[in-house]
């Protein structure tokens, strides 16, 4: 921003026109009238710092009701069509992907419309889910854990899934054989912990976790966790200082060890 | 100018010394400069300091100052503080500034003054500023004596929260602090491990743990009970040897780190405006007012108006003009209660009734176990009271247990004592955990609990009698992951004078006196 630069500006015209004190500063800002024009908007937003700073609060209050309202129950599609429905349309609704099972892949297109045929399945549980960059939160998953029968779940580069919302997927234990949560920003290694509930899980994928602390040592703990699981992850040896190239360098120090 | 210069003279040397009156700024007890506190105002540019002079023809010395012109001749003290006011709007600078740095010194009046900066008072300053109607309405003030936290049990503390109470309120405390996990601004990251807490029951407890986990899924809290076998296949690494029952709660339950969440409820906090002094009350000064109750017996109700909070390493006192105090001050709370009045009377009355609340101290100790159970580790709690949970990913863990009312150890300070570990502690996890029969300490601490020796419950809510007084204290450990819950409930006592989300009336004060005890026994 520019504005931490007008000081600077103050200083030099001290310094150059012989100013007296302070009061002499003032006169020396308003003698800059070529360079104002560029600065006069950002002056006048510094002059309103607490209104600028309402209008920003009530920004990232309105974002932060946008998620809310994506997350939102649909209880009277979950009375009329059964949970399935119900998930299904909460998934599609966010912009992601169902499949029931012995059925085709359902999925929004581009402007976010998609059939409403499924609402006749009755009863067909639904197999997997693909929830990718979906903005699904805490609340959401009430929705999601509905789906009792769900074999496959991908939350890839989700930005609100987080440690609390691992901590809530046991429900899923029975039936989940696959979970992906590949590039999610907020999970780190202590909601992983809480996977050990998910007992039939064959499929992890964990890789490009970028809050992890250290990818090689969660994936060899994942690992243990979770003995019949395949999980995909960072490489183990990744953050180990790699052996061989080392000791070479040592020999080839003039410095005698 | 002159003159002016005489009465400058005068003022100072016929006023003498620390005859202050209210609103004139700070009392420096004990000082012996006599230049800038025996006169009264100084403006900013040097002119004489009239109102003092005025004053002094007013105010009687005896009085100390309480309000000018109180001679008892109304029409001279009428015109005295027209010309006062006269005077004062024609000097520049308006009120008192002094002309040296006073940031430091909390504000001369404040709404609300919070003793204590933990957790709770924190959190009842978020949810004060967070529920006032407009914005901006009231002013807070958070009084915390040491800003490092040294010996805070906020920080100090393990960090667990859970829902594996046994009183409905405690229960539904818990659950509601799900406000955790709401983005603020800027986004608060506590370090949430969502683990859960394996609470195990010999064959004793075992129906009392039933009965708890019934009250405790009517709450809405997801617990699950297993049985020896089952725990066993869960969790190989557990030796179920005395174990008849245990209850796992599934969700929401775990530990995360205090440290986070009180700096980041301390930034949030600023950014809403509350103000924070880094000092110590002292004294509250009061007044009392006799009234009789509906069955003729008489009362005395007493009322704070002011706090004096001494400022840090200094004899010098401000005067808080305030309207409510909050009594948030955790394992000091009953001495901050003394300093009110609370327990001056006649023992078995409700003026004798002190505030039960005492500094226990308890040790927490910090190991590493290289075999050690691995990443699914939930927050154990043993059927003997020993505790610990996971630290990290190398496998370290951190445990300790409460004493036994015999072996309490004494509060006076922090000293970590290493002989409580090998013989308390270490056994019985050795032998729930048969993997740390080989273990190496590597760090102990030892923090507070705001213990409750009542019934090791919190006591939430205003004090019967000193009416502005409010309690949120005496958790007993507990406080932590009560403090959200409880902040609302007292901002909501404050701002509406009822409970509204949670119904925390139980909590009140007066238990005490008439006996009803809310016992906690899930208390670790």
């Amino acid at each position: 921003m520019a504005a931490p630069r007008a000081p600077l500006h103050l200083v030099m015209p001290v310094w150059n026109r012989g100013t007296r004190g302070i009061r002499g500063l003032s006169r020396a800002v308003a003698l800059e009238g070529s360079q104002k024009k560029g600065r006069s908007l950002l002056q006048f937003l510094a002059d309103r710092f607490y209104d600028v700073q309402a209008l920003r609060e009530y920004l990232l209050q309105k974002q932060v009701l946008k998620v809310h309202q994506k997350n939102r129950p649909f209880t009277y599609i979950k009375e009329r069509f059964g949970p399935h429905a119900a998930g299904a349309y909460f998934i599609l609704k966010q912009g992601g992907a169902v499949k029931f099972q012995g059925k085709e892949w359902i999925r929004s297109d581009a402007h976010g419309h998609f059939s409403l045929d499924f609402l006749k399945f009755q009863a067909v549980p639904v197999e997997a889910v693909d929830a990718s960059g979906c903005a699904i939160n805490y609340q959401g998953l009430d929705s999601l854990l509905a789906l009792k029968e769900l074999q496959s779940l991908w939350l890839q580069r989700c930005p609100h899934v987080d440690d609390w919302c691992l901590g809530r997927l046991h429900p899923l234990a029975n039936s989940l054989q696959e979970l992906s949560l590949a590039g999610c920003p907020r999970i780190s290694e202590r909601g992983l912990a809480s996977l050990h509930h998910l007992r039939n899980l064959r499929r992890l994928d964990i890789s490009d976790l970028p809050a992890v602390s250290n990818p090689g040592l969660t994936r060899i703990l994942v690992e243990e966790m979770l003995p019949s699981c395949q999980v995909l992850g960072a490489d183990w040896a990744q953050g180990l200082p790699s052996g061989p190239e080392e000791q070479s360098q040592d020999r080839a120090s003039p410095i005698p060890a | 100018m002159l003159r002016r210069a005489l009465q400058l003279g005068l003022g100072r040397g016929l006023l003498g010394r620390g005859l202050l009156g209210r609103g004139l700024g700070t009392h420096r007890g004990g000082s012996t400069l006599g230049k800038v506190e025996g006169s009264g105002g100084y403006r900013g540019s040097w002119v004489a300091p009239v109102s003092s002079y005025v004053t002094f023809r007013t105010r009687d010395p005896a009085h100390d100052g309480k309000t000018v012109g109180r001679l008892g001749e109304g029409d001279q003290n009428g015109k005295v503080s027209e010309i006062k006011k006269k005077i004062q709007s024609v000097l520049p600078g308006g009120a008192w500034n002094p002309p040296y740095d006073t940031s430091y010194l909390p504000p001369e009046h404040s709404d609300v003054v919070i003793v204590g900066g933990g957790v709770i008072g924190l959190s009842v300053a978020y949810w004060l500023k967070r529920l006032e109607k407009p914005r901006g309405a009231i002013r807070v003030l958070v009084v915390e004596r040491d800003h490092t936290y040294s010996q805070a049990s906020t920080a100090l503390s393990v960090g667990g929260i859970r829902q594996q109470f046994s009183v409905p309120e405690n229960i539904q405390l818990s659950l509601f602090s799900e406000y955790l996990a709401v983005v603020d601004d800027p986004p608060l990251d506590i370090q949430f491990n969502p683990s859960g807490y394996l609470l195990l029951a010999s064959e004793k407890g075992a129906a009392v743990m039933e009965s708890n986990v019934k009250v405790q899924r009517q709450e809405g809290a997801k617990v699950c009970l297993m049985s020896p076998e089952q725990l066993r296949n869960k969790f190989p690494w557990i030796n179920t040897e005395g174990v008849a029952l245990a209850s796992y709660g599934m969700e929401y339950e775990g530990w995360f780190d205090p440290w986070c969440l009180l700096q980041g409820l301390r930034r949030k906090v600023q950014s809403m405006g509350v103000l924070f002094c880094h000092g110590e009350v002292t004294r509250f000064v009061s007044s009392s007012s006799h009234t009789e109750t509906t069955s003729g017996e008489e009362v005395t109700l007493k009322r704070i108006h002011e706090v004096h909070v001494k400022i840090d390493r200094s004899l010098e006192y401000q005067p808080v003009e305030c309207a409510l105090v909050i009594n948030a001050a955790g394992a000091w709370s009953g001495q901050i209660a003394e300093l009110a009045g609370v327990g001056k009377g006649p023992p078995g009355t409700l003026q004798g009734t002190k505030l039960p609340v005492e500094r226990r101290k308890r040790y927490v100790y910090l190991w590493h176990c290289p075999q050690g159970p691995g990443l699914e580790t939930p927050f154990i709690v043993d059927a003997s009271g020993a505790y610990f949970r996971r630290e990290g990913l190398g496998n370290n863990y951190l445990g300790g247990c409460s004493p036994t009312e015999e072996e309490e150890p004494d509060p006076g300070n922090l000293e970590v004592d290493h002989d409580f570990f090998q013989d308390k502690v270490w056994p019985p996890l050795a032998q729930r955990v048969p993997a740390f029969e080989t273990l190496k300490v590597r760090s102990a601490w030892a923090g507070y609990y705001d213990y409750n020796t009542f019934d090791q419950n919190g006591v939430v809510g205003p004090h019967p009698l000193v009416v502005n007084m409010y309690f949120a204290t005496g958790f007993s450990g507990h406080g932590l992951q009560q403090a959200p819950a409880v902040g609302r409930a007292v901002a909501e006592m404050v701002l509406d004078g009822h409970f509204q989300t949670i119904n925390l009336s139980p909590f009140h004060f007066s238990r005490f006196y008439l006996g009803e005890k809310v016992q906690e026994h899930n208390i670790i």
